[in-house]
């Protein structure tokens, strides 16, 4: 008989008990404080405030519309690039992996500075185009939500492509192949069993994409410039710039609380998802 | 509602040229697609690292000339290596602490059903998907109400809560794909539970701890979010002293700076999947 694992956790959850739950109660409580000092009683006023505004709202709109464009991107191309990746040899295979996982462990300064490079009026993209005849004057990418959306796509593209290839190579080739002998066609063996199958990975790609998205908060500032506003930059205003504390602390828990909301959604339906399959 | 994935609807005659024609367009525009996402993923490293070794003081691209002018220039930078340096000792303590405090809680979730080690897990993850910026912020707040002032051990403390789940998730993986009974057989022979985890657990899941040893590292030596209000000036790490430079004033020395960490970045990559196998614990 092993001996009990629970223990195993302690000291770990000290820590997080610690350094995470207390933090984040204390946020909680100061987001919630009628008073400066945070004991004369309790009032929602904060949270009154910046959800009564109509420009506070559409800040926490343009996030996470900014999470859900990058996220589908993300799946356009990183669907393909593991279904590439599960057919690949061993070999070929750690290659893909690799160039993969390089953007994300290349530091996001870096990564960033260089799409700074790439996106510029002069930069290599308009370079590109111009010269291509494709364009007759320089786009403006940089500075621009399409331009966000963009550099979020690749910074975050392995988040996608990991968790879907992870599903699609331990499914079971017969399924497609017994698809096939049934008649059914590649593009409708794709849609109607690979997808259903590889549903669980395509929902936790999209998940951690989505999340890893709308808090990127070096891409959001470096590559959209100060016009484009979303929730990070806005919480690092009010705490650092307007030294509003209690005000940021409850745009920190509405933050939260959205993201918590958006991932609970997408996991129930998958849930769903998987009992109709 | 099932109905639909139970009753096949009549296959249409397989024809002979068809399906040929079908499987190729599918891989075309499936290859098509992958080819395009491998441009996109790759091309801004290699943009960056070209561009560091420009000759002139324009960061345009292609860069004119080659020259090593700029990275010779690093070694005046005496801010940009402080902060690097101070991101060097935070990584590496952060590191430590991910692997001493996140492998025994790794063999608990693997290992153990209990509702309580369930929660752990959940509680454990949830930095991967909270955002981090809330966190770093609420870890000041916290702070200041303590009474303390951010320092060095506290930072460490903050990149540890975020960088954990890479630790986690990689051992625990290593560890679901041990034989359970090579354990036994090692119980069963008489050694303890001490004897068993270190000569047969540990060298077994070793490259998965180092996978994830490896992105906790690279994880800490990246964090904005959590340095962001849990660095001070004394404490001022290199992505926000880069991020500082980029905003204020595109200087080339940045972009060598740049060009110096994708080459450690490759180095320590090539490095990490000969000795821990990373793809293959990535997967």
């Amino acid at each position: 008989m092993a001996a009990p694992r629970a223990p195993l956790t302690l000291p770990l959850t000290a820590l997080f008990a610690a350094g995470f739950v207390a933090p984040l109660c204390v946020l909680l409580m100061l987001s919630l404080a009628a008073g400066d000092d945070g004991s004369a009683g309790l009032t929602l006023a904060q949270y009154a405030r910046f959800l009564g505004d109509r420009f506070n709202l559409s800040v926490l709109g343009s996030t996470l519309l900014l999470g859900a464009e990058a996220t589908l991107v993300c799946l356009l191309f990183g669907f393909p690039v593991a279904w590439v990746c599960a057919r690949a040899g061993a070999r070929w295979q750690s290659v893909l992996i690799f160039l993969v996982v390089l953007p994300i462990l290349t530091s996001v300064v870096v990564r960033t500075f260089s799409w700074i490079v790439i996106l510029g009026r002069q930069g290599l993209l308009n370079q590109i185009l111009l010269g291509l005849g494709l364009i007759d004057a320089p786009l403006k990418l940089l500075y621009s939500e399409a331009g966000v959306v963009l550099v979020l796509a690749q910074v975050q593209m392995p988040l996608m492509v990991l968790p879907i290839l992870t599903v699609l190579s331990r499914l079971d080739p017969n399924l497609a192949d017994a698809s096939r002998a049934l008649g059914a066609g590649e593009w409708r063996t794709l849609w109607r069993v690979t997808l259903p199958l590889v549903m669980p990975g395509i929902i936790a790609g999209c998940i951690l994409s989505f999340a890893a998205s709308i808090t990127a908060f070096v891409t959001q500032t470096l590559i959209g410039g100060a016009r484009l506003l979303y929730l990070p930059l806005f919480i690092y205003q009010q705490a650092v710039g307007a030294n509003d504390w209690p005000f940021a602390a409850a745009v920190s828990v509405v933050f939260m609380i959205a993201v918590l909301l958006v991932v609970v959604l997408l996991n129930g339906f998958g849930r769903r998802y998987e009992k109709h399959v | 509602m099932s109905e639909q994935t139970l009753v096949m609807p009549a296959p249409p005659l397989p024809r002979r040229a068809a399906p040929s024609f079908e499987a190729w367009s599918l891989r075309c525009v499936f290859g098509v697609l992958a080819a395009l996402a491998l441009v996109f993923l790759v091309a801004p490293t290699l943009v960056i690292l070209l561009t560091s070794f420009t000759a002139t003081e324009s960061l345009r691209f292609p860069p004119e000339g080659f020259s090593l002018r700029w990275y010779a220039a690093l070694l005046d930078a005496d801010q940009m290596q402080a902060a690097a340096w101070n991101s060097l000792v935070v990584a590496l303590w952060t590191t430590v602490l991910c692997v001493l405090l996140g492998t025994p809680a790794a063999i608990a979730i693997a290992r153990s059903k209990s509702p309580w080690v369930r929660a752990c897990d959940v509680l454990f993850m949830s930095p991967l998907l909270l955002p981090a910026l809330a966190f770093g912020f609420a870890a000041l707040i916290f702070i200041h109400r303590l009474g303390l002032r951010p320092d060095l051990p506290l930072l460490v403390l903050g990149h540890v809560i975020v960088c954990t789940p890479f630790v986690l998730r990689t051992t625990i993986a290593a560890l679901t794909q041990l034989e359970p009974s090579l354990l036994d057989a090692s119980r069963s022979l008489g050694a303890s539970e001490w004897t068993t985890f270190r000569r047969v657990t540990l060298p077994l899941i070793a490259r998965g701890i180092g996978a994830g040893a490896f992105l906790a590292f690279m994880a800490s030596f990246d964090n904005v979010p959590v340095s962001l209000f849990l660095a001070d000036e004394r404490t001022e790490v290199l992505p926000i002293h880069l991020w500082q430079q980029i905003e204020n004033n595109l200087d080339v020395r940045t972009a060598a700076a740049s060009g110096l960490i994708v080459l450690l970045t490759l180095t320590l990559m090539v490095i990490a999947e000969r000795t821990a196998g990373l793809t293959r614990q990535m997967r």
